[in-house]
């Protein structure tokens, strides 16, 4: 099965600010920033009162009552994400063998909101240490185990292939999204449906991300407090969302005549081993999983017109990364356009990876670059062309797109148009 | 030819035995690690059993500053971890830091560290929640904190597939290997002993409320009433072949050789499930006949429907009674994404020592056509089959097979 070639023909998403790809895309393109103070509870108590909030009804999107019964939040946004992405497909999988389709979905924190309110009750409000089973909502294990979302998607598409949650914390949605294409190249599978999702606003979150002050306390100024690569920043937004594709294998894509996003050119994960939640500023692991992805695309660091990067507005972050790409494009990083989309739709820690694919691909779809909103005064220490405000029309056959997480991931993936010149 | 994987190291925590050869010897023996539970007072639920890991004092295995910040299973998985590179004799100074990775199965993460934390936010406020809840419970710490501790930098990754997911990580570590890597640390180790978990299980219904330590796990059995939950699993050091060799590796396990996974489609869609494809796709991946096939690690659900379908899939594929079954789980209790892992590990240990161990306290049902296992038996084991399946419909399939390394 060696040779075989994986590209994306779905894509759906569900972000703050836009519900379906057509208004994500709306948002990026204008710059217009989702961040505003947290509705979802009383914020009152917490460092960081600020969200990427959607405004969302699983109703209004389809899903049933039971579905609703049975489901996290975030497992919702699967669903309906899922279901976006494959009737953008245009994919009949009655035409497929079951077995050969397959599900991959990220997640950082899984059930986090349901696990939290369930808590509540079942600990009558912390009281209890031996919580009462006798409140539990039934589909409890559900939330317990999160691969509850992988069965949820299966179920939805028809798949009977391979099917799990991959969960590398925030780079959970670039890992599901290179593992299902491992599935592809490998022959487990011809077509996979994979992206991530994480609804992790909720007040257990809030309050761990305000014990390591990894958040921006910016709480008088919600709407501009996603500041990566300003010298102003001093933390994340919180967010949620999904995004989901649709792999298929390149020759059976065109056969079928296939709208073709992107080819899933490279993919490459490192980890730092150096802190659980530290990052050294000298970007060595990120640059060397760059330098590995670009490698399995067969391009040049010349080659890339875009990078998507992960720009999530803490201090070490954004520092780190401006090294991992000079240290892997070398003076290339300096020409390249470089944005955060979490300026505009906040952190959603394991989805955000496949919400930022959906942003590199839709880059491609339209040769415009989104911007970094609220970037007004660069750290001198970051000190690449960060596309500030506004959207750029921008040639991009290539893109590369990174991601960095607590455990120390490092996520590197390349997304390229399949009739490419390779360095090969 | 792809390239070919292989074992060099294990590491056990189990219920029935801390390290391999105490496990290996409780399992031959037959005695099981299922208690009445002690971690907390089980009284007011109606399902009191499981299988714990017995005197595991953390201090005297990890380093002090690590303690605060993990959850027992992260404890338990950094000492299976050292265990097994240990093992495998492997010094992670001298080999190359990206050539080795840590590819890891979990089911729920850090779920007592993550009640403790709950129970800090809604009787205290949020002020009173560690700095460590930012990682310490979620699903990808094990194989963080164990990249960490050895300086393992390369392609890793966390699969959450319930119990399926400690297959699906082996045969991720496979992928890995083959695509380059020398070295990947790969299996699962679990725990979720702790009251907030164990409500979350009982919503299952599948738990058995049988109070009697042999009589509450009995898989394929007319008197299966449900599973009892364990903590623990086992880690793999699974390497390239070559690299192996480069290095000096004295002794090799086996290897693995074949892999298939499916999903059971809807319950109310009228289809087959899917056990049975996922073995069939896993033989054809190891390009063995079911004539090959020595023994076959059972999930072993231990619920009657479930049960049934298992061991329709196995005769389905292997014909009535051809095939020895069993389930040493039966003496550990289910380890979520730790069980197959320890399946996998204990093949091994069968075909070292040619020996099948045996499904504990099980009387084989009319029901099932099945050559169960229920005394160790000395015969020959070369390869063996290893299933796993996850709450939803998760089916994995992993095929071993010795290696004649010298």
């Amino acid at each position: 099965m060696t040779g075989r070639r994986v590209v994306i023909t779905g894509v759906g998403v569900t972000a703050p600010g836009g519900i379906g790809t057509k208004n994500f895309w709306g948002l990026l393109s204008e710059g217009r920033t989702a961040t505003r103070g947290i509705t979802f509870f009383d914020p009152t108590p917490f460092r960081s009162r600020i969200a990427a909030e959607i405004d969302f009804d699983p109703y209004e999107h389809g899903l049933t009552p039971q579905e609703i019964r049975r489901t996290d939040r975030a497992a919702q946004f699967a669903l309906v994400t899922a279901r976006e992405a494959l009737a953008d497909s245009g994919l009949e999988l009655g035409a497929v063998e079951p077995h050969r389709v397959g599900v991959a979905v990220g997640s950082a924190v899984g059930a986090t909101m349901g696990l939290d309110e369930e808590y509540r009750v079942v600990s009558d409000g912390g009281r209890l240490d031996l919580v009462d089973h006798e409140y539990a909502v039934p589909h409890l294990y559900n939330y317990f185990v999160p691969s509850s979302f992988a069965a949820e998607v299966a179920w939805a598409v028809g798949a009977e292939g391979p099917s799990t949650v991959v969960s590398t914390g925030c780079t959970s949605g670039i890992d599901s999204v290179g593992y299902a294409a491992e599935l592809i190249r490998d022959g487990s599978a011809d077509v996979v449906v994979t992206g991530a999702t994480d609804a992790p606003i909720s007040p257990i979150s809030v309050a761990c991300f305000d014990a390591i002050k990894a958040t921006t306390p910016r709480n008088d100024d919600p709407e501009h407090a996603s500041r990566p690569f300003d010298l102003t920043r001093n933390g994340f937004v919180l967010g949620e969302g999904a995004a989901m594709f649709v792999l298929e294998e390149l020759e059976s894509a065109r056969r079928r005549g296939a709208h073709i996003y992107a080819e899933i050119a490279g993919y490459a994960s490192r980890c730092n081993a150096f802190h659980m939640t530290g990052l050294r500023p000298d970007g060595r692991e990120m640059a060397e999983a760059i330098r590995s992805a670009l490698d399995e695309a067969k391009l040049a660091p010349q080659a890339i017109d875009y990078i998507n990067a992960h720009g999530s507005g803490t201090k070490q972050n954004d520092r780190h990364e401006t090294s991992a790409f000079k240290r892997s494009l070398g003076e290339h990083a300096f020409h390249t356009p470089v944005s955060s989309i979490k300026s505009m739709v906040g952190h959603s820690l394991g989805a955000i990876g496949s919400i930022e694919i959906a942003a590199s691909v839709l880059a491609m779809e339209n040769n415009v670059v989104p911007p970094t909103a609220n970037l007004h005064k660069p750290d001198p220490d970051c000190d690449l062309d960060y596309v500030p405000l506004t959207a750029r029309d921008w040639r991009t056959d290539a893109v590369l797109t990174v991601g960095s997480g607590f455990g120390g991931f490092q996520s590197a993936m390349v997304l390229a148009r399949p009739d490419r010149n390779t360095t090969a | 030819m792809s390239t070919q994987v292989v074992v060099t190291g294990i590491g056990i925590v189990s219920p029935n035995g801390f390290g391999t050869e105490e496990y290996w010897d409780a399992t031959r023996a037959s005695r099981s690690g299922i208690r009445r539970i002690t971690r907390f007072d089980p009284e007011r639920y109606p399902s009191k059993l499981a299988g714990e890991v017995d005197g595991f004092e953390v201090k005297e295995h990890l380093p002090s500053r690590l303690i605060p910040q993990t959850d027992r299973m992260t404890q338990l998985a950094l000492v299976g971890a050292e265990h097994a590179l240990g093992d495998a004799g492997v010094s992670t100074e001298e080999a190359d830091e990206y050539g080795m990775g840590v590819m890891t199965a979990s089911t729920s993460g850090g779920f007592e560290f993550g009640q403790g934390q709950l129970q800090n936010l809604w009787s205290q406020g949020s002020q009173y929640v560690s700095a460590y809840q930012s990682f310490a419970w979620f699903y990808a710490v094990n194989t963080g904190q164990i990249s960490i501790r050895h300086g393992l930098r390369g392609p890793s990754g966390v699969v959450v597939s319930d119990q399926a997911g400690g297959l699906d990580a082996l045969a991720h570590a496979r992928r890995l290997v083959r695509k380059g890597s020398d070295l990947i640390l790969s299996g699962g180790v679990d725990a979720a002993i702790c009251p907030w978990g164990w409500v979350a299980q009982l919503t299952t219904g599948d738990m058995s409320t049988d109070e009697r330590p042999d009589r509450a796990y009995l898989p394929f059995d007319a008197e299966a009433s449900g599973y009892v939950p364990g903590e623990g699993g086992a880690l793999l050091i699974m390497e390239d072949a070559e690299a192996a060799r480069r290095r000096g590796a004295t002794r090799v396990y086996g290897e693995i050789l074949g892999y298939g996974s499916t999903f059971d489609p809807a319950p109310d869609s009228g289809r087959e499930p899917t056990l049975r494809k996922a073995i069939e796709i896993a033989l054809a991946d190891a390009g063995v006949s079911a004539g090959d096939v020595d023994v076959v690690f059972a999930d072993a659900a231990g619920s009657p429907e479930l049960d049934r379908i298992e061991a329709t899939a196995i005769t389905g594929v292997f014909g009535s009674r051809a095939v020895p079954v069993t389930a040493p789980k039966t003496m550990t209790g289910r380890l979520g994404s730790g069980a197959a892992p320890l399946d996998v590990a204990t093949a091994f240990l069968a075909m070292r020592d040619g020996v099948i161990p045996p499904t504990a306290n099980v009387t084989l049902s009319p029901d099932y056509d099945l050559d169960l296992v229920t005394e160790e038996r000395h015969v020959p084991v070369t390869t063996a089959l290893v299933l796993a399946r996850g709450r939803g419909g998760f089916n994995s399939a992993v095929v071993v097979r010795a290696v004649d390394w010298n």
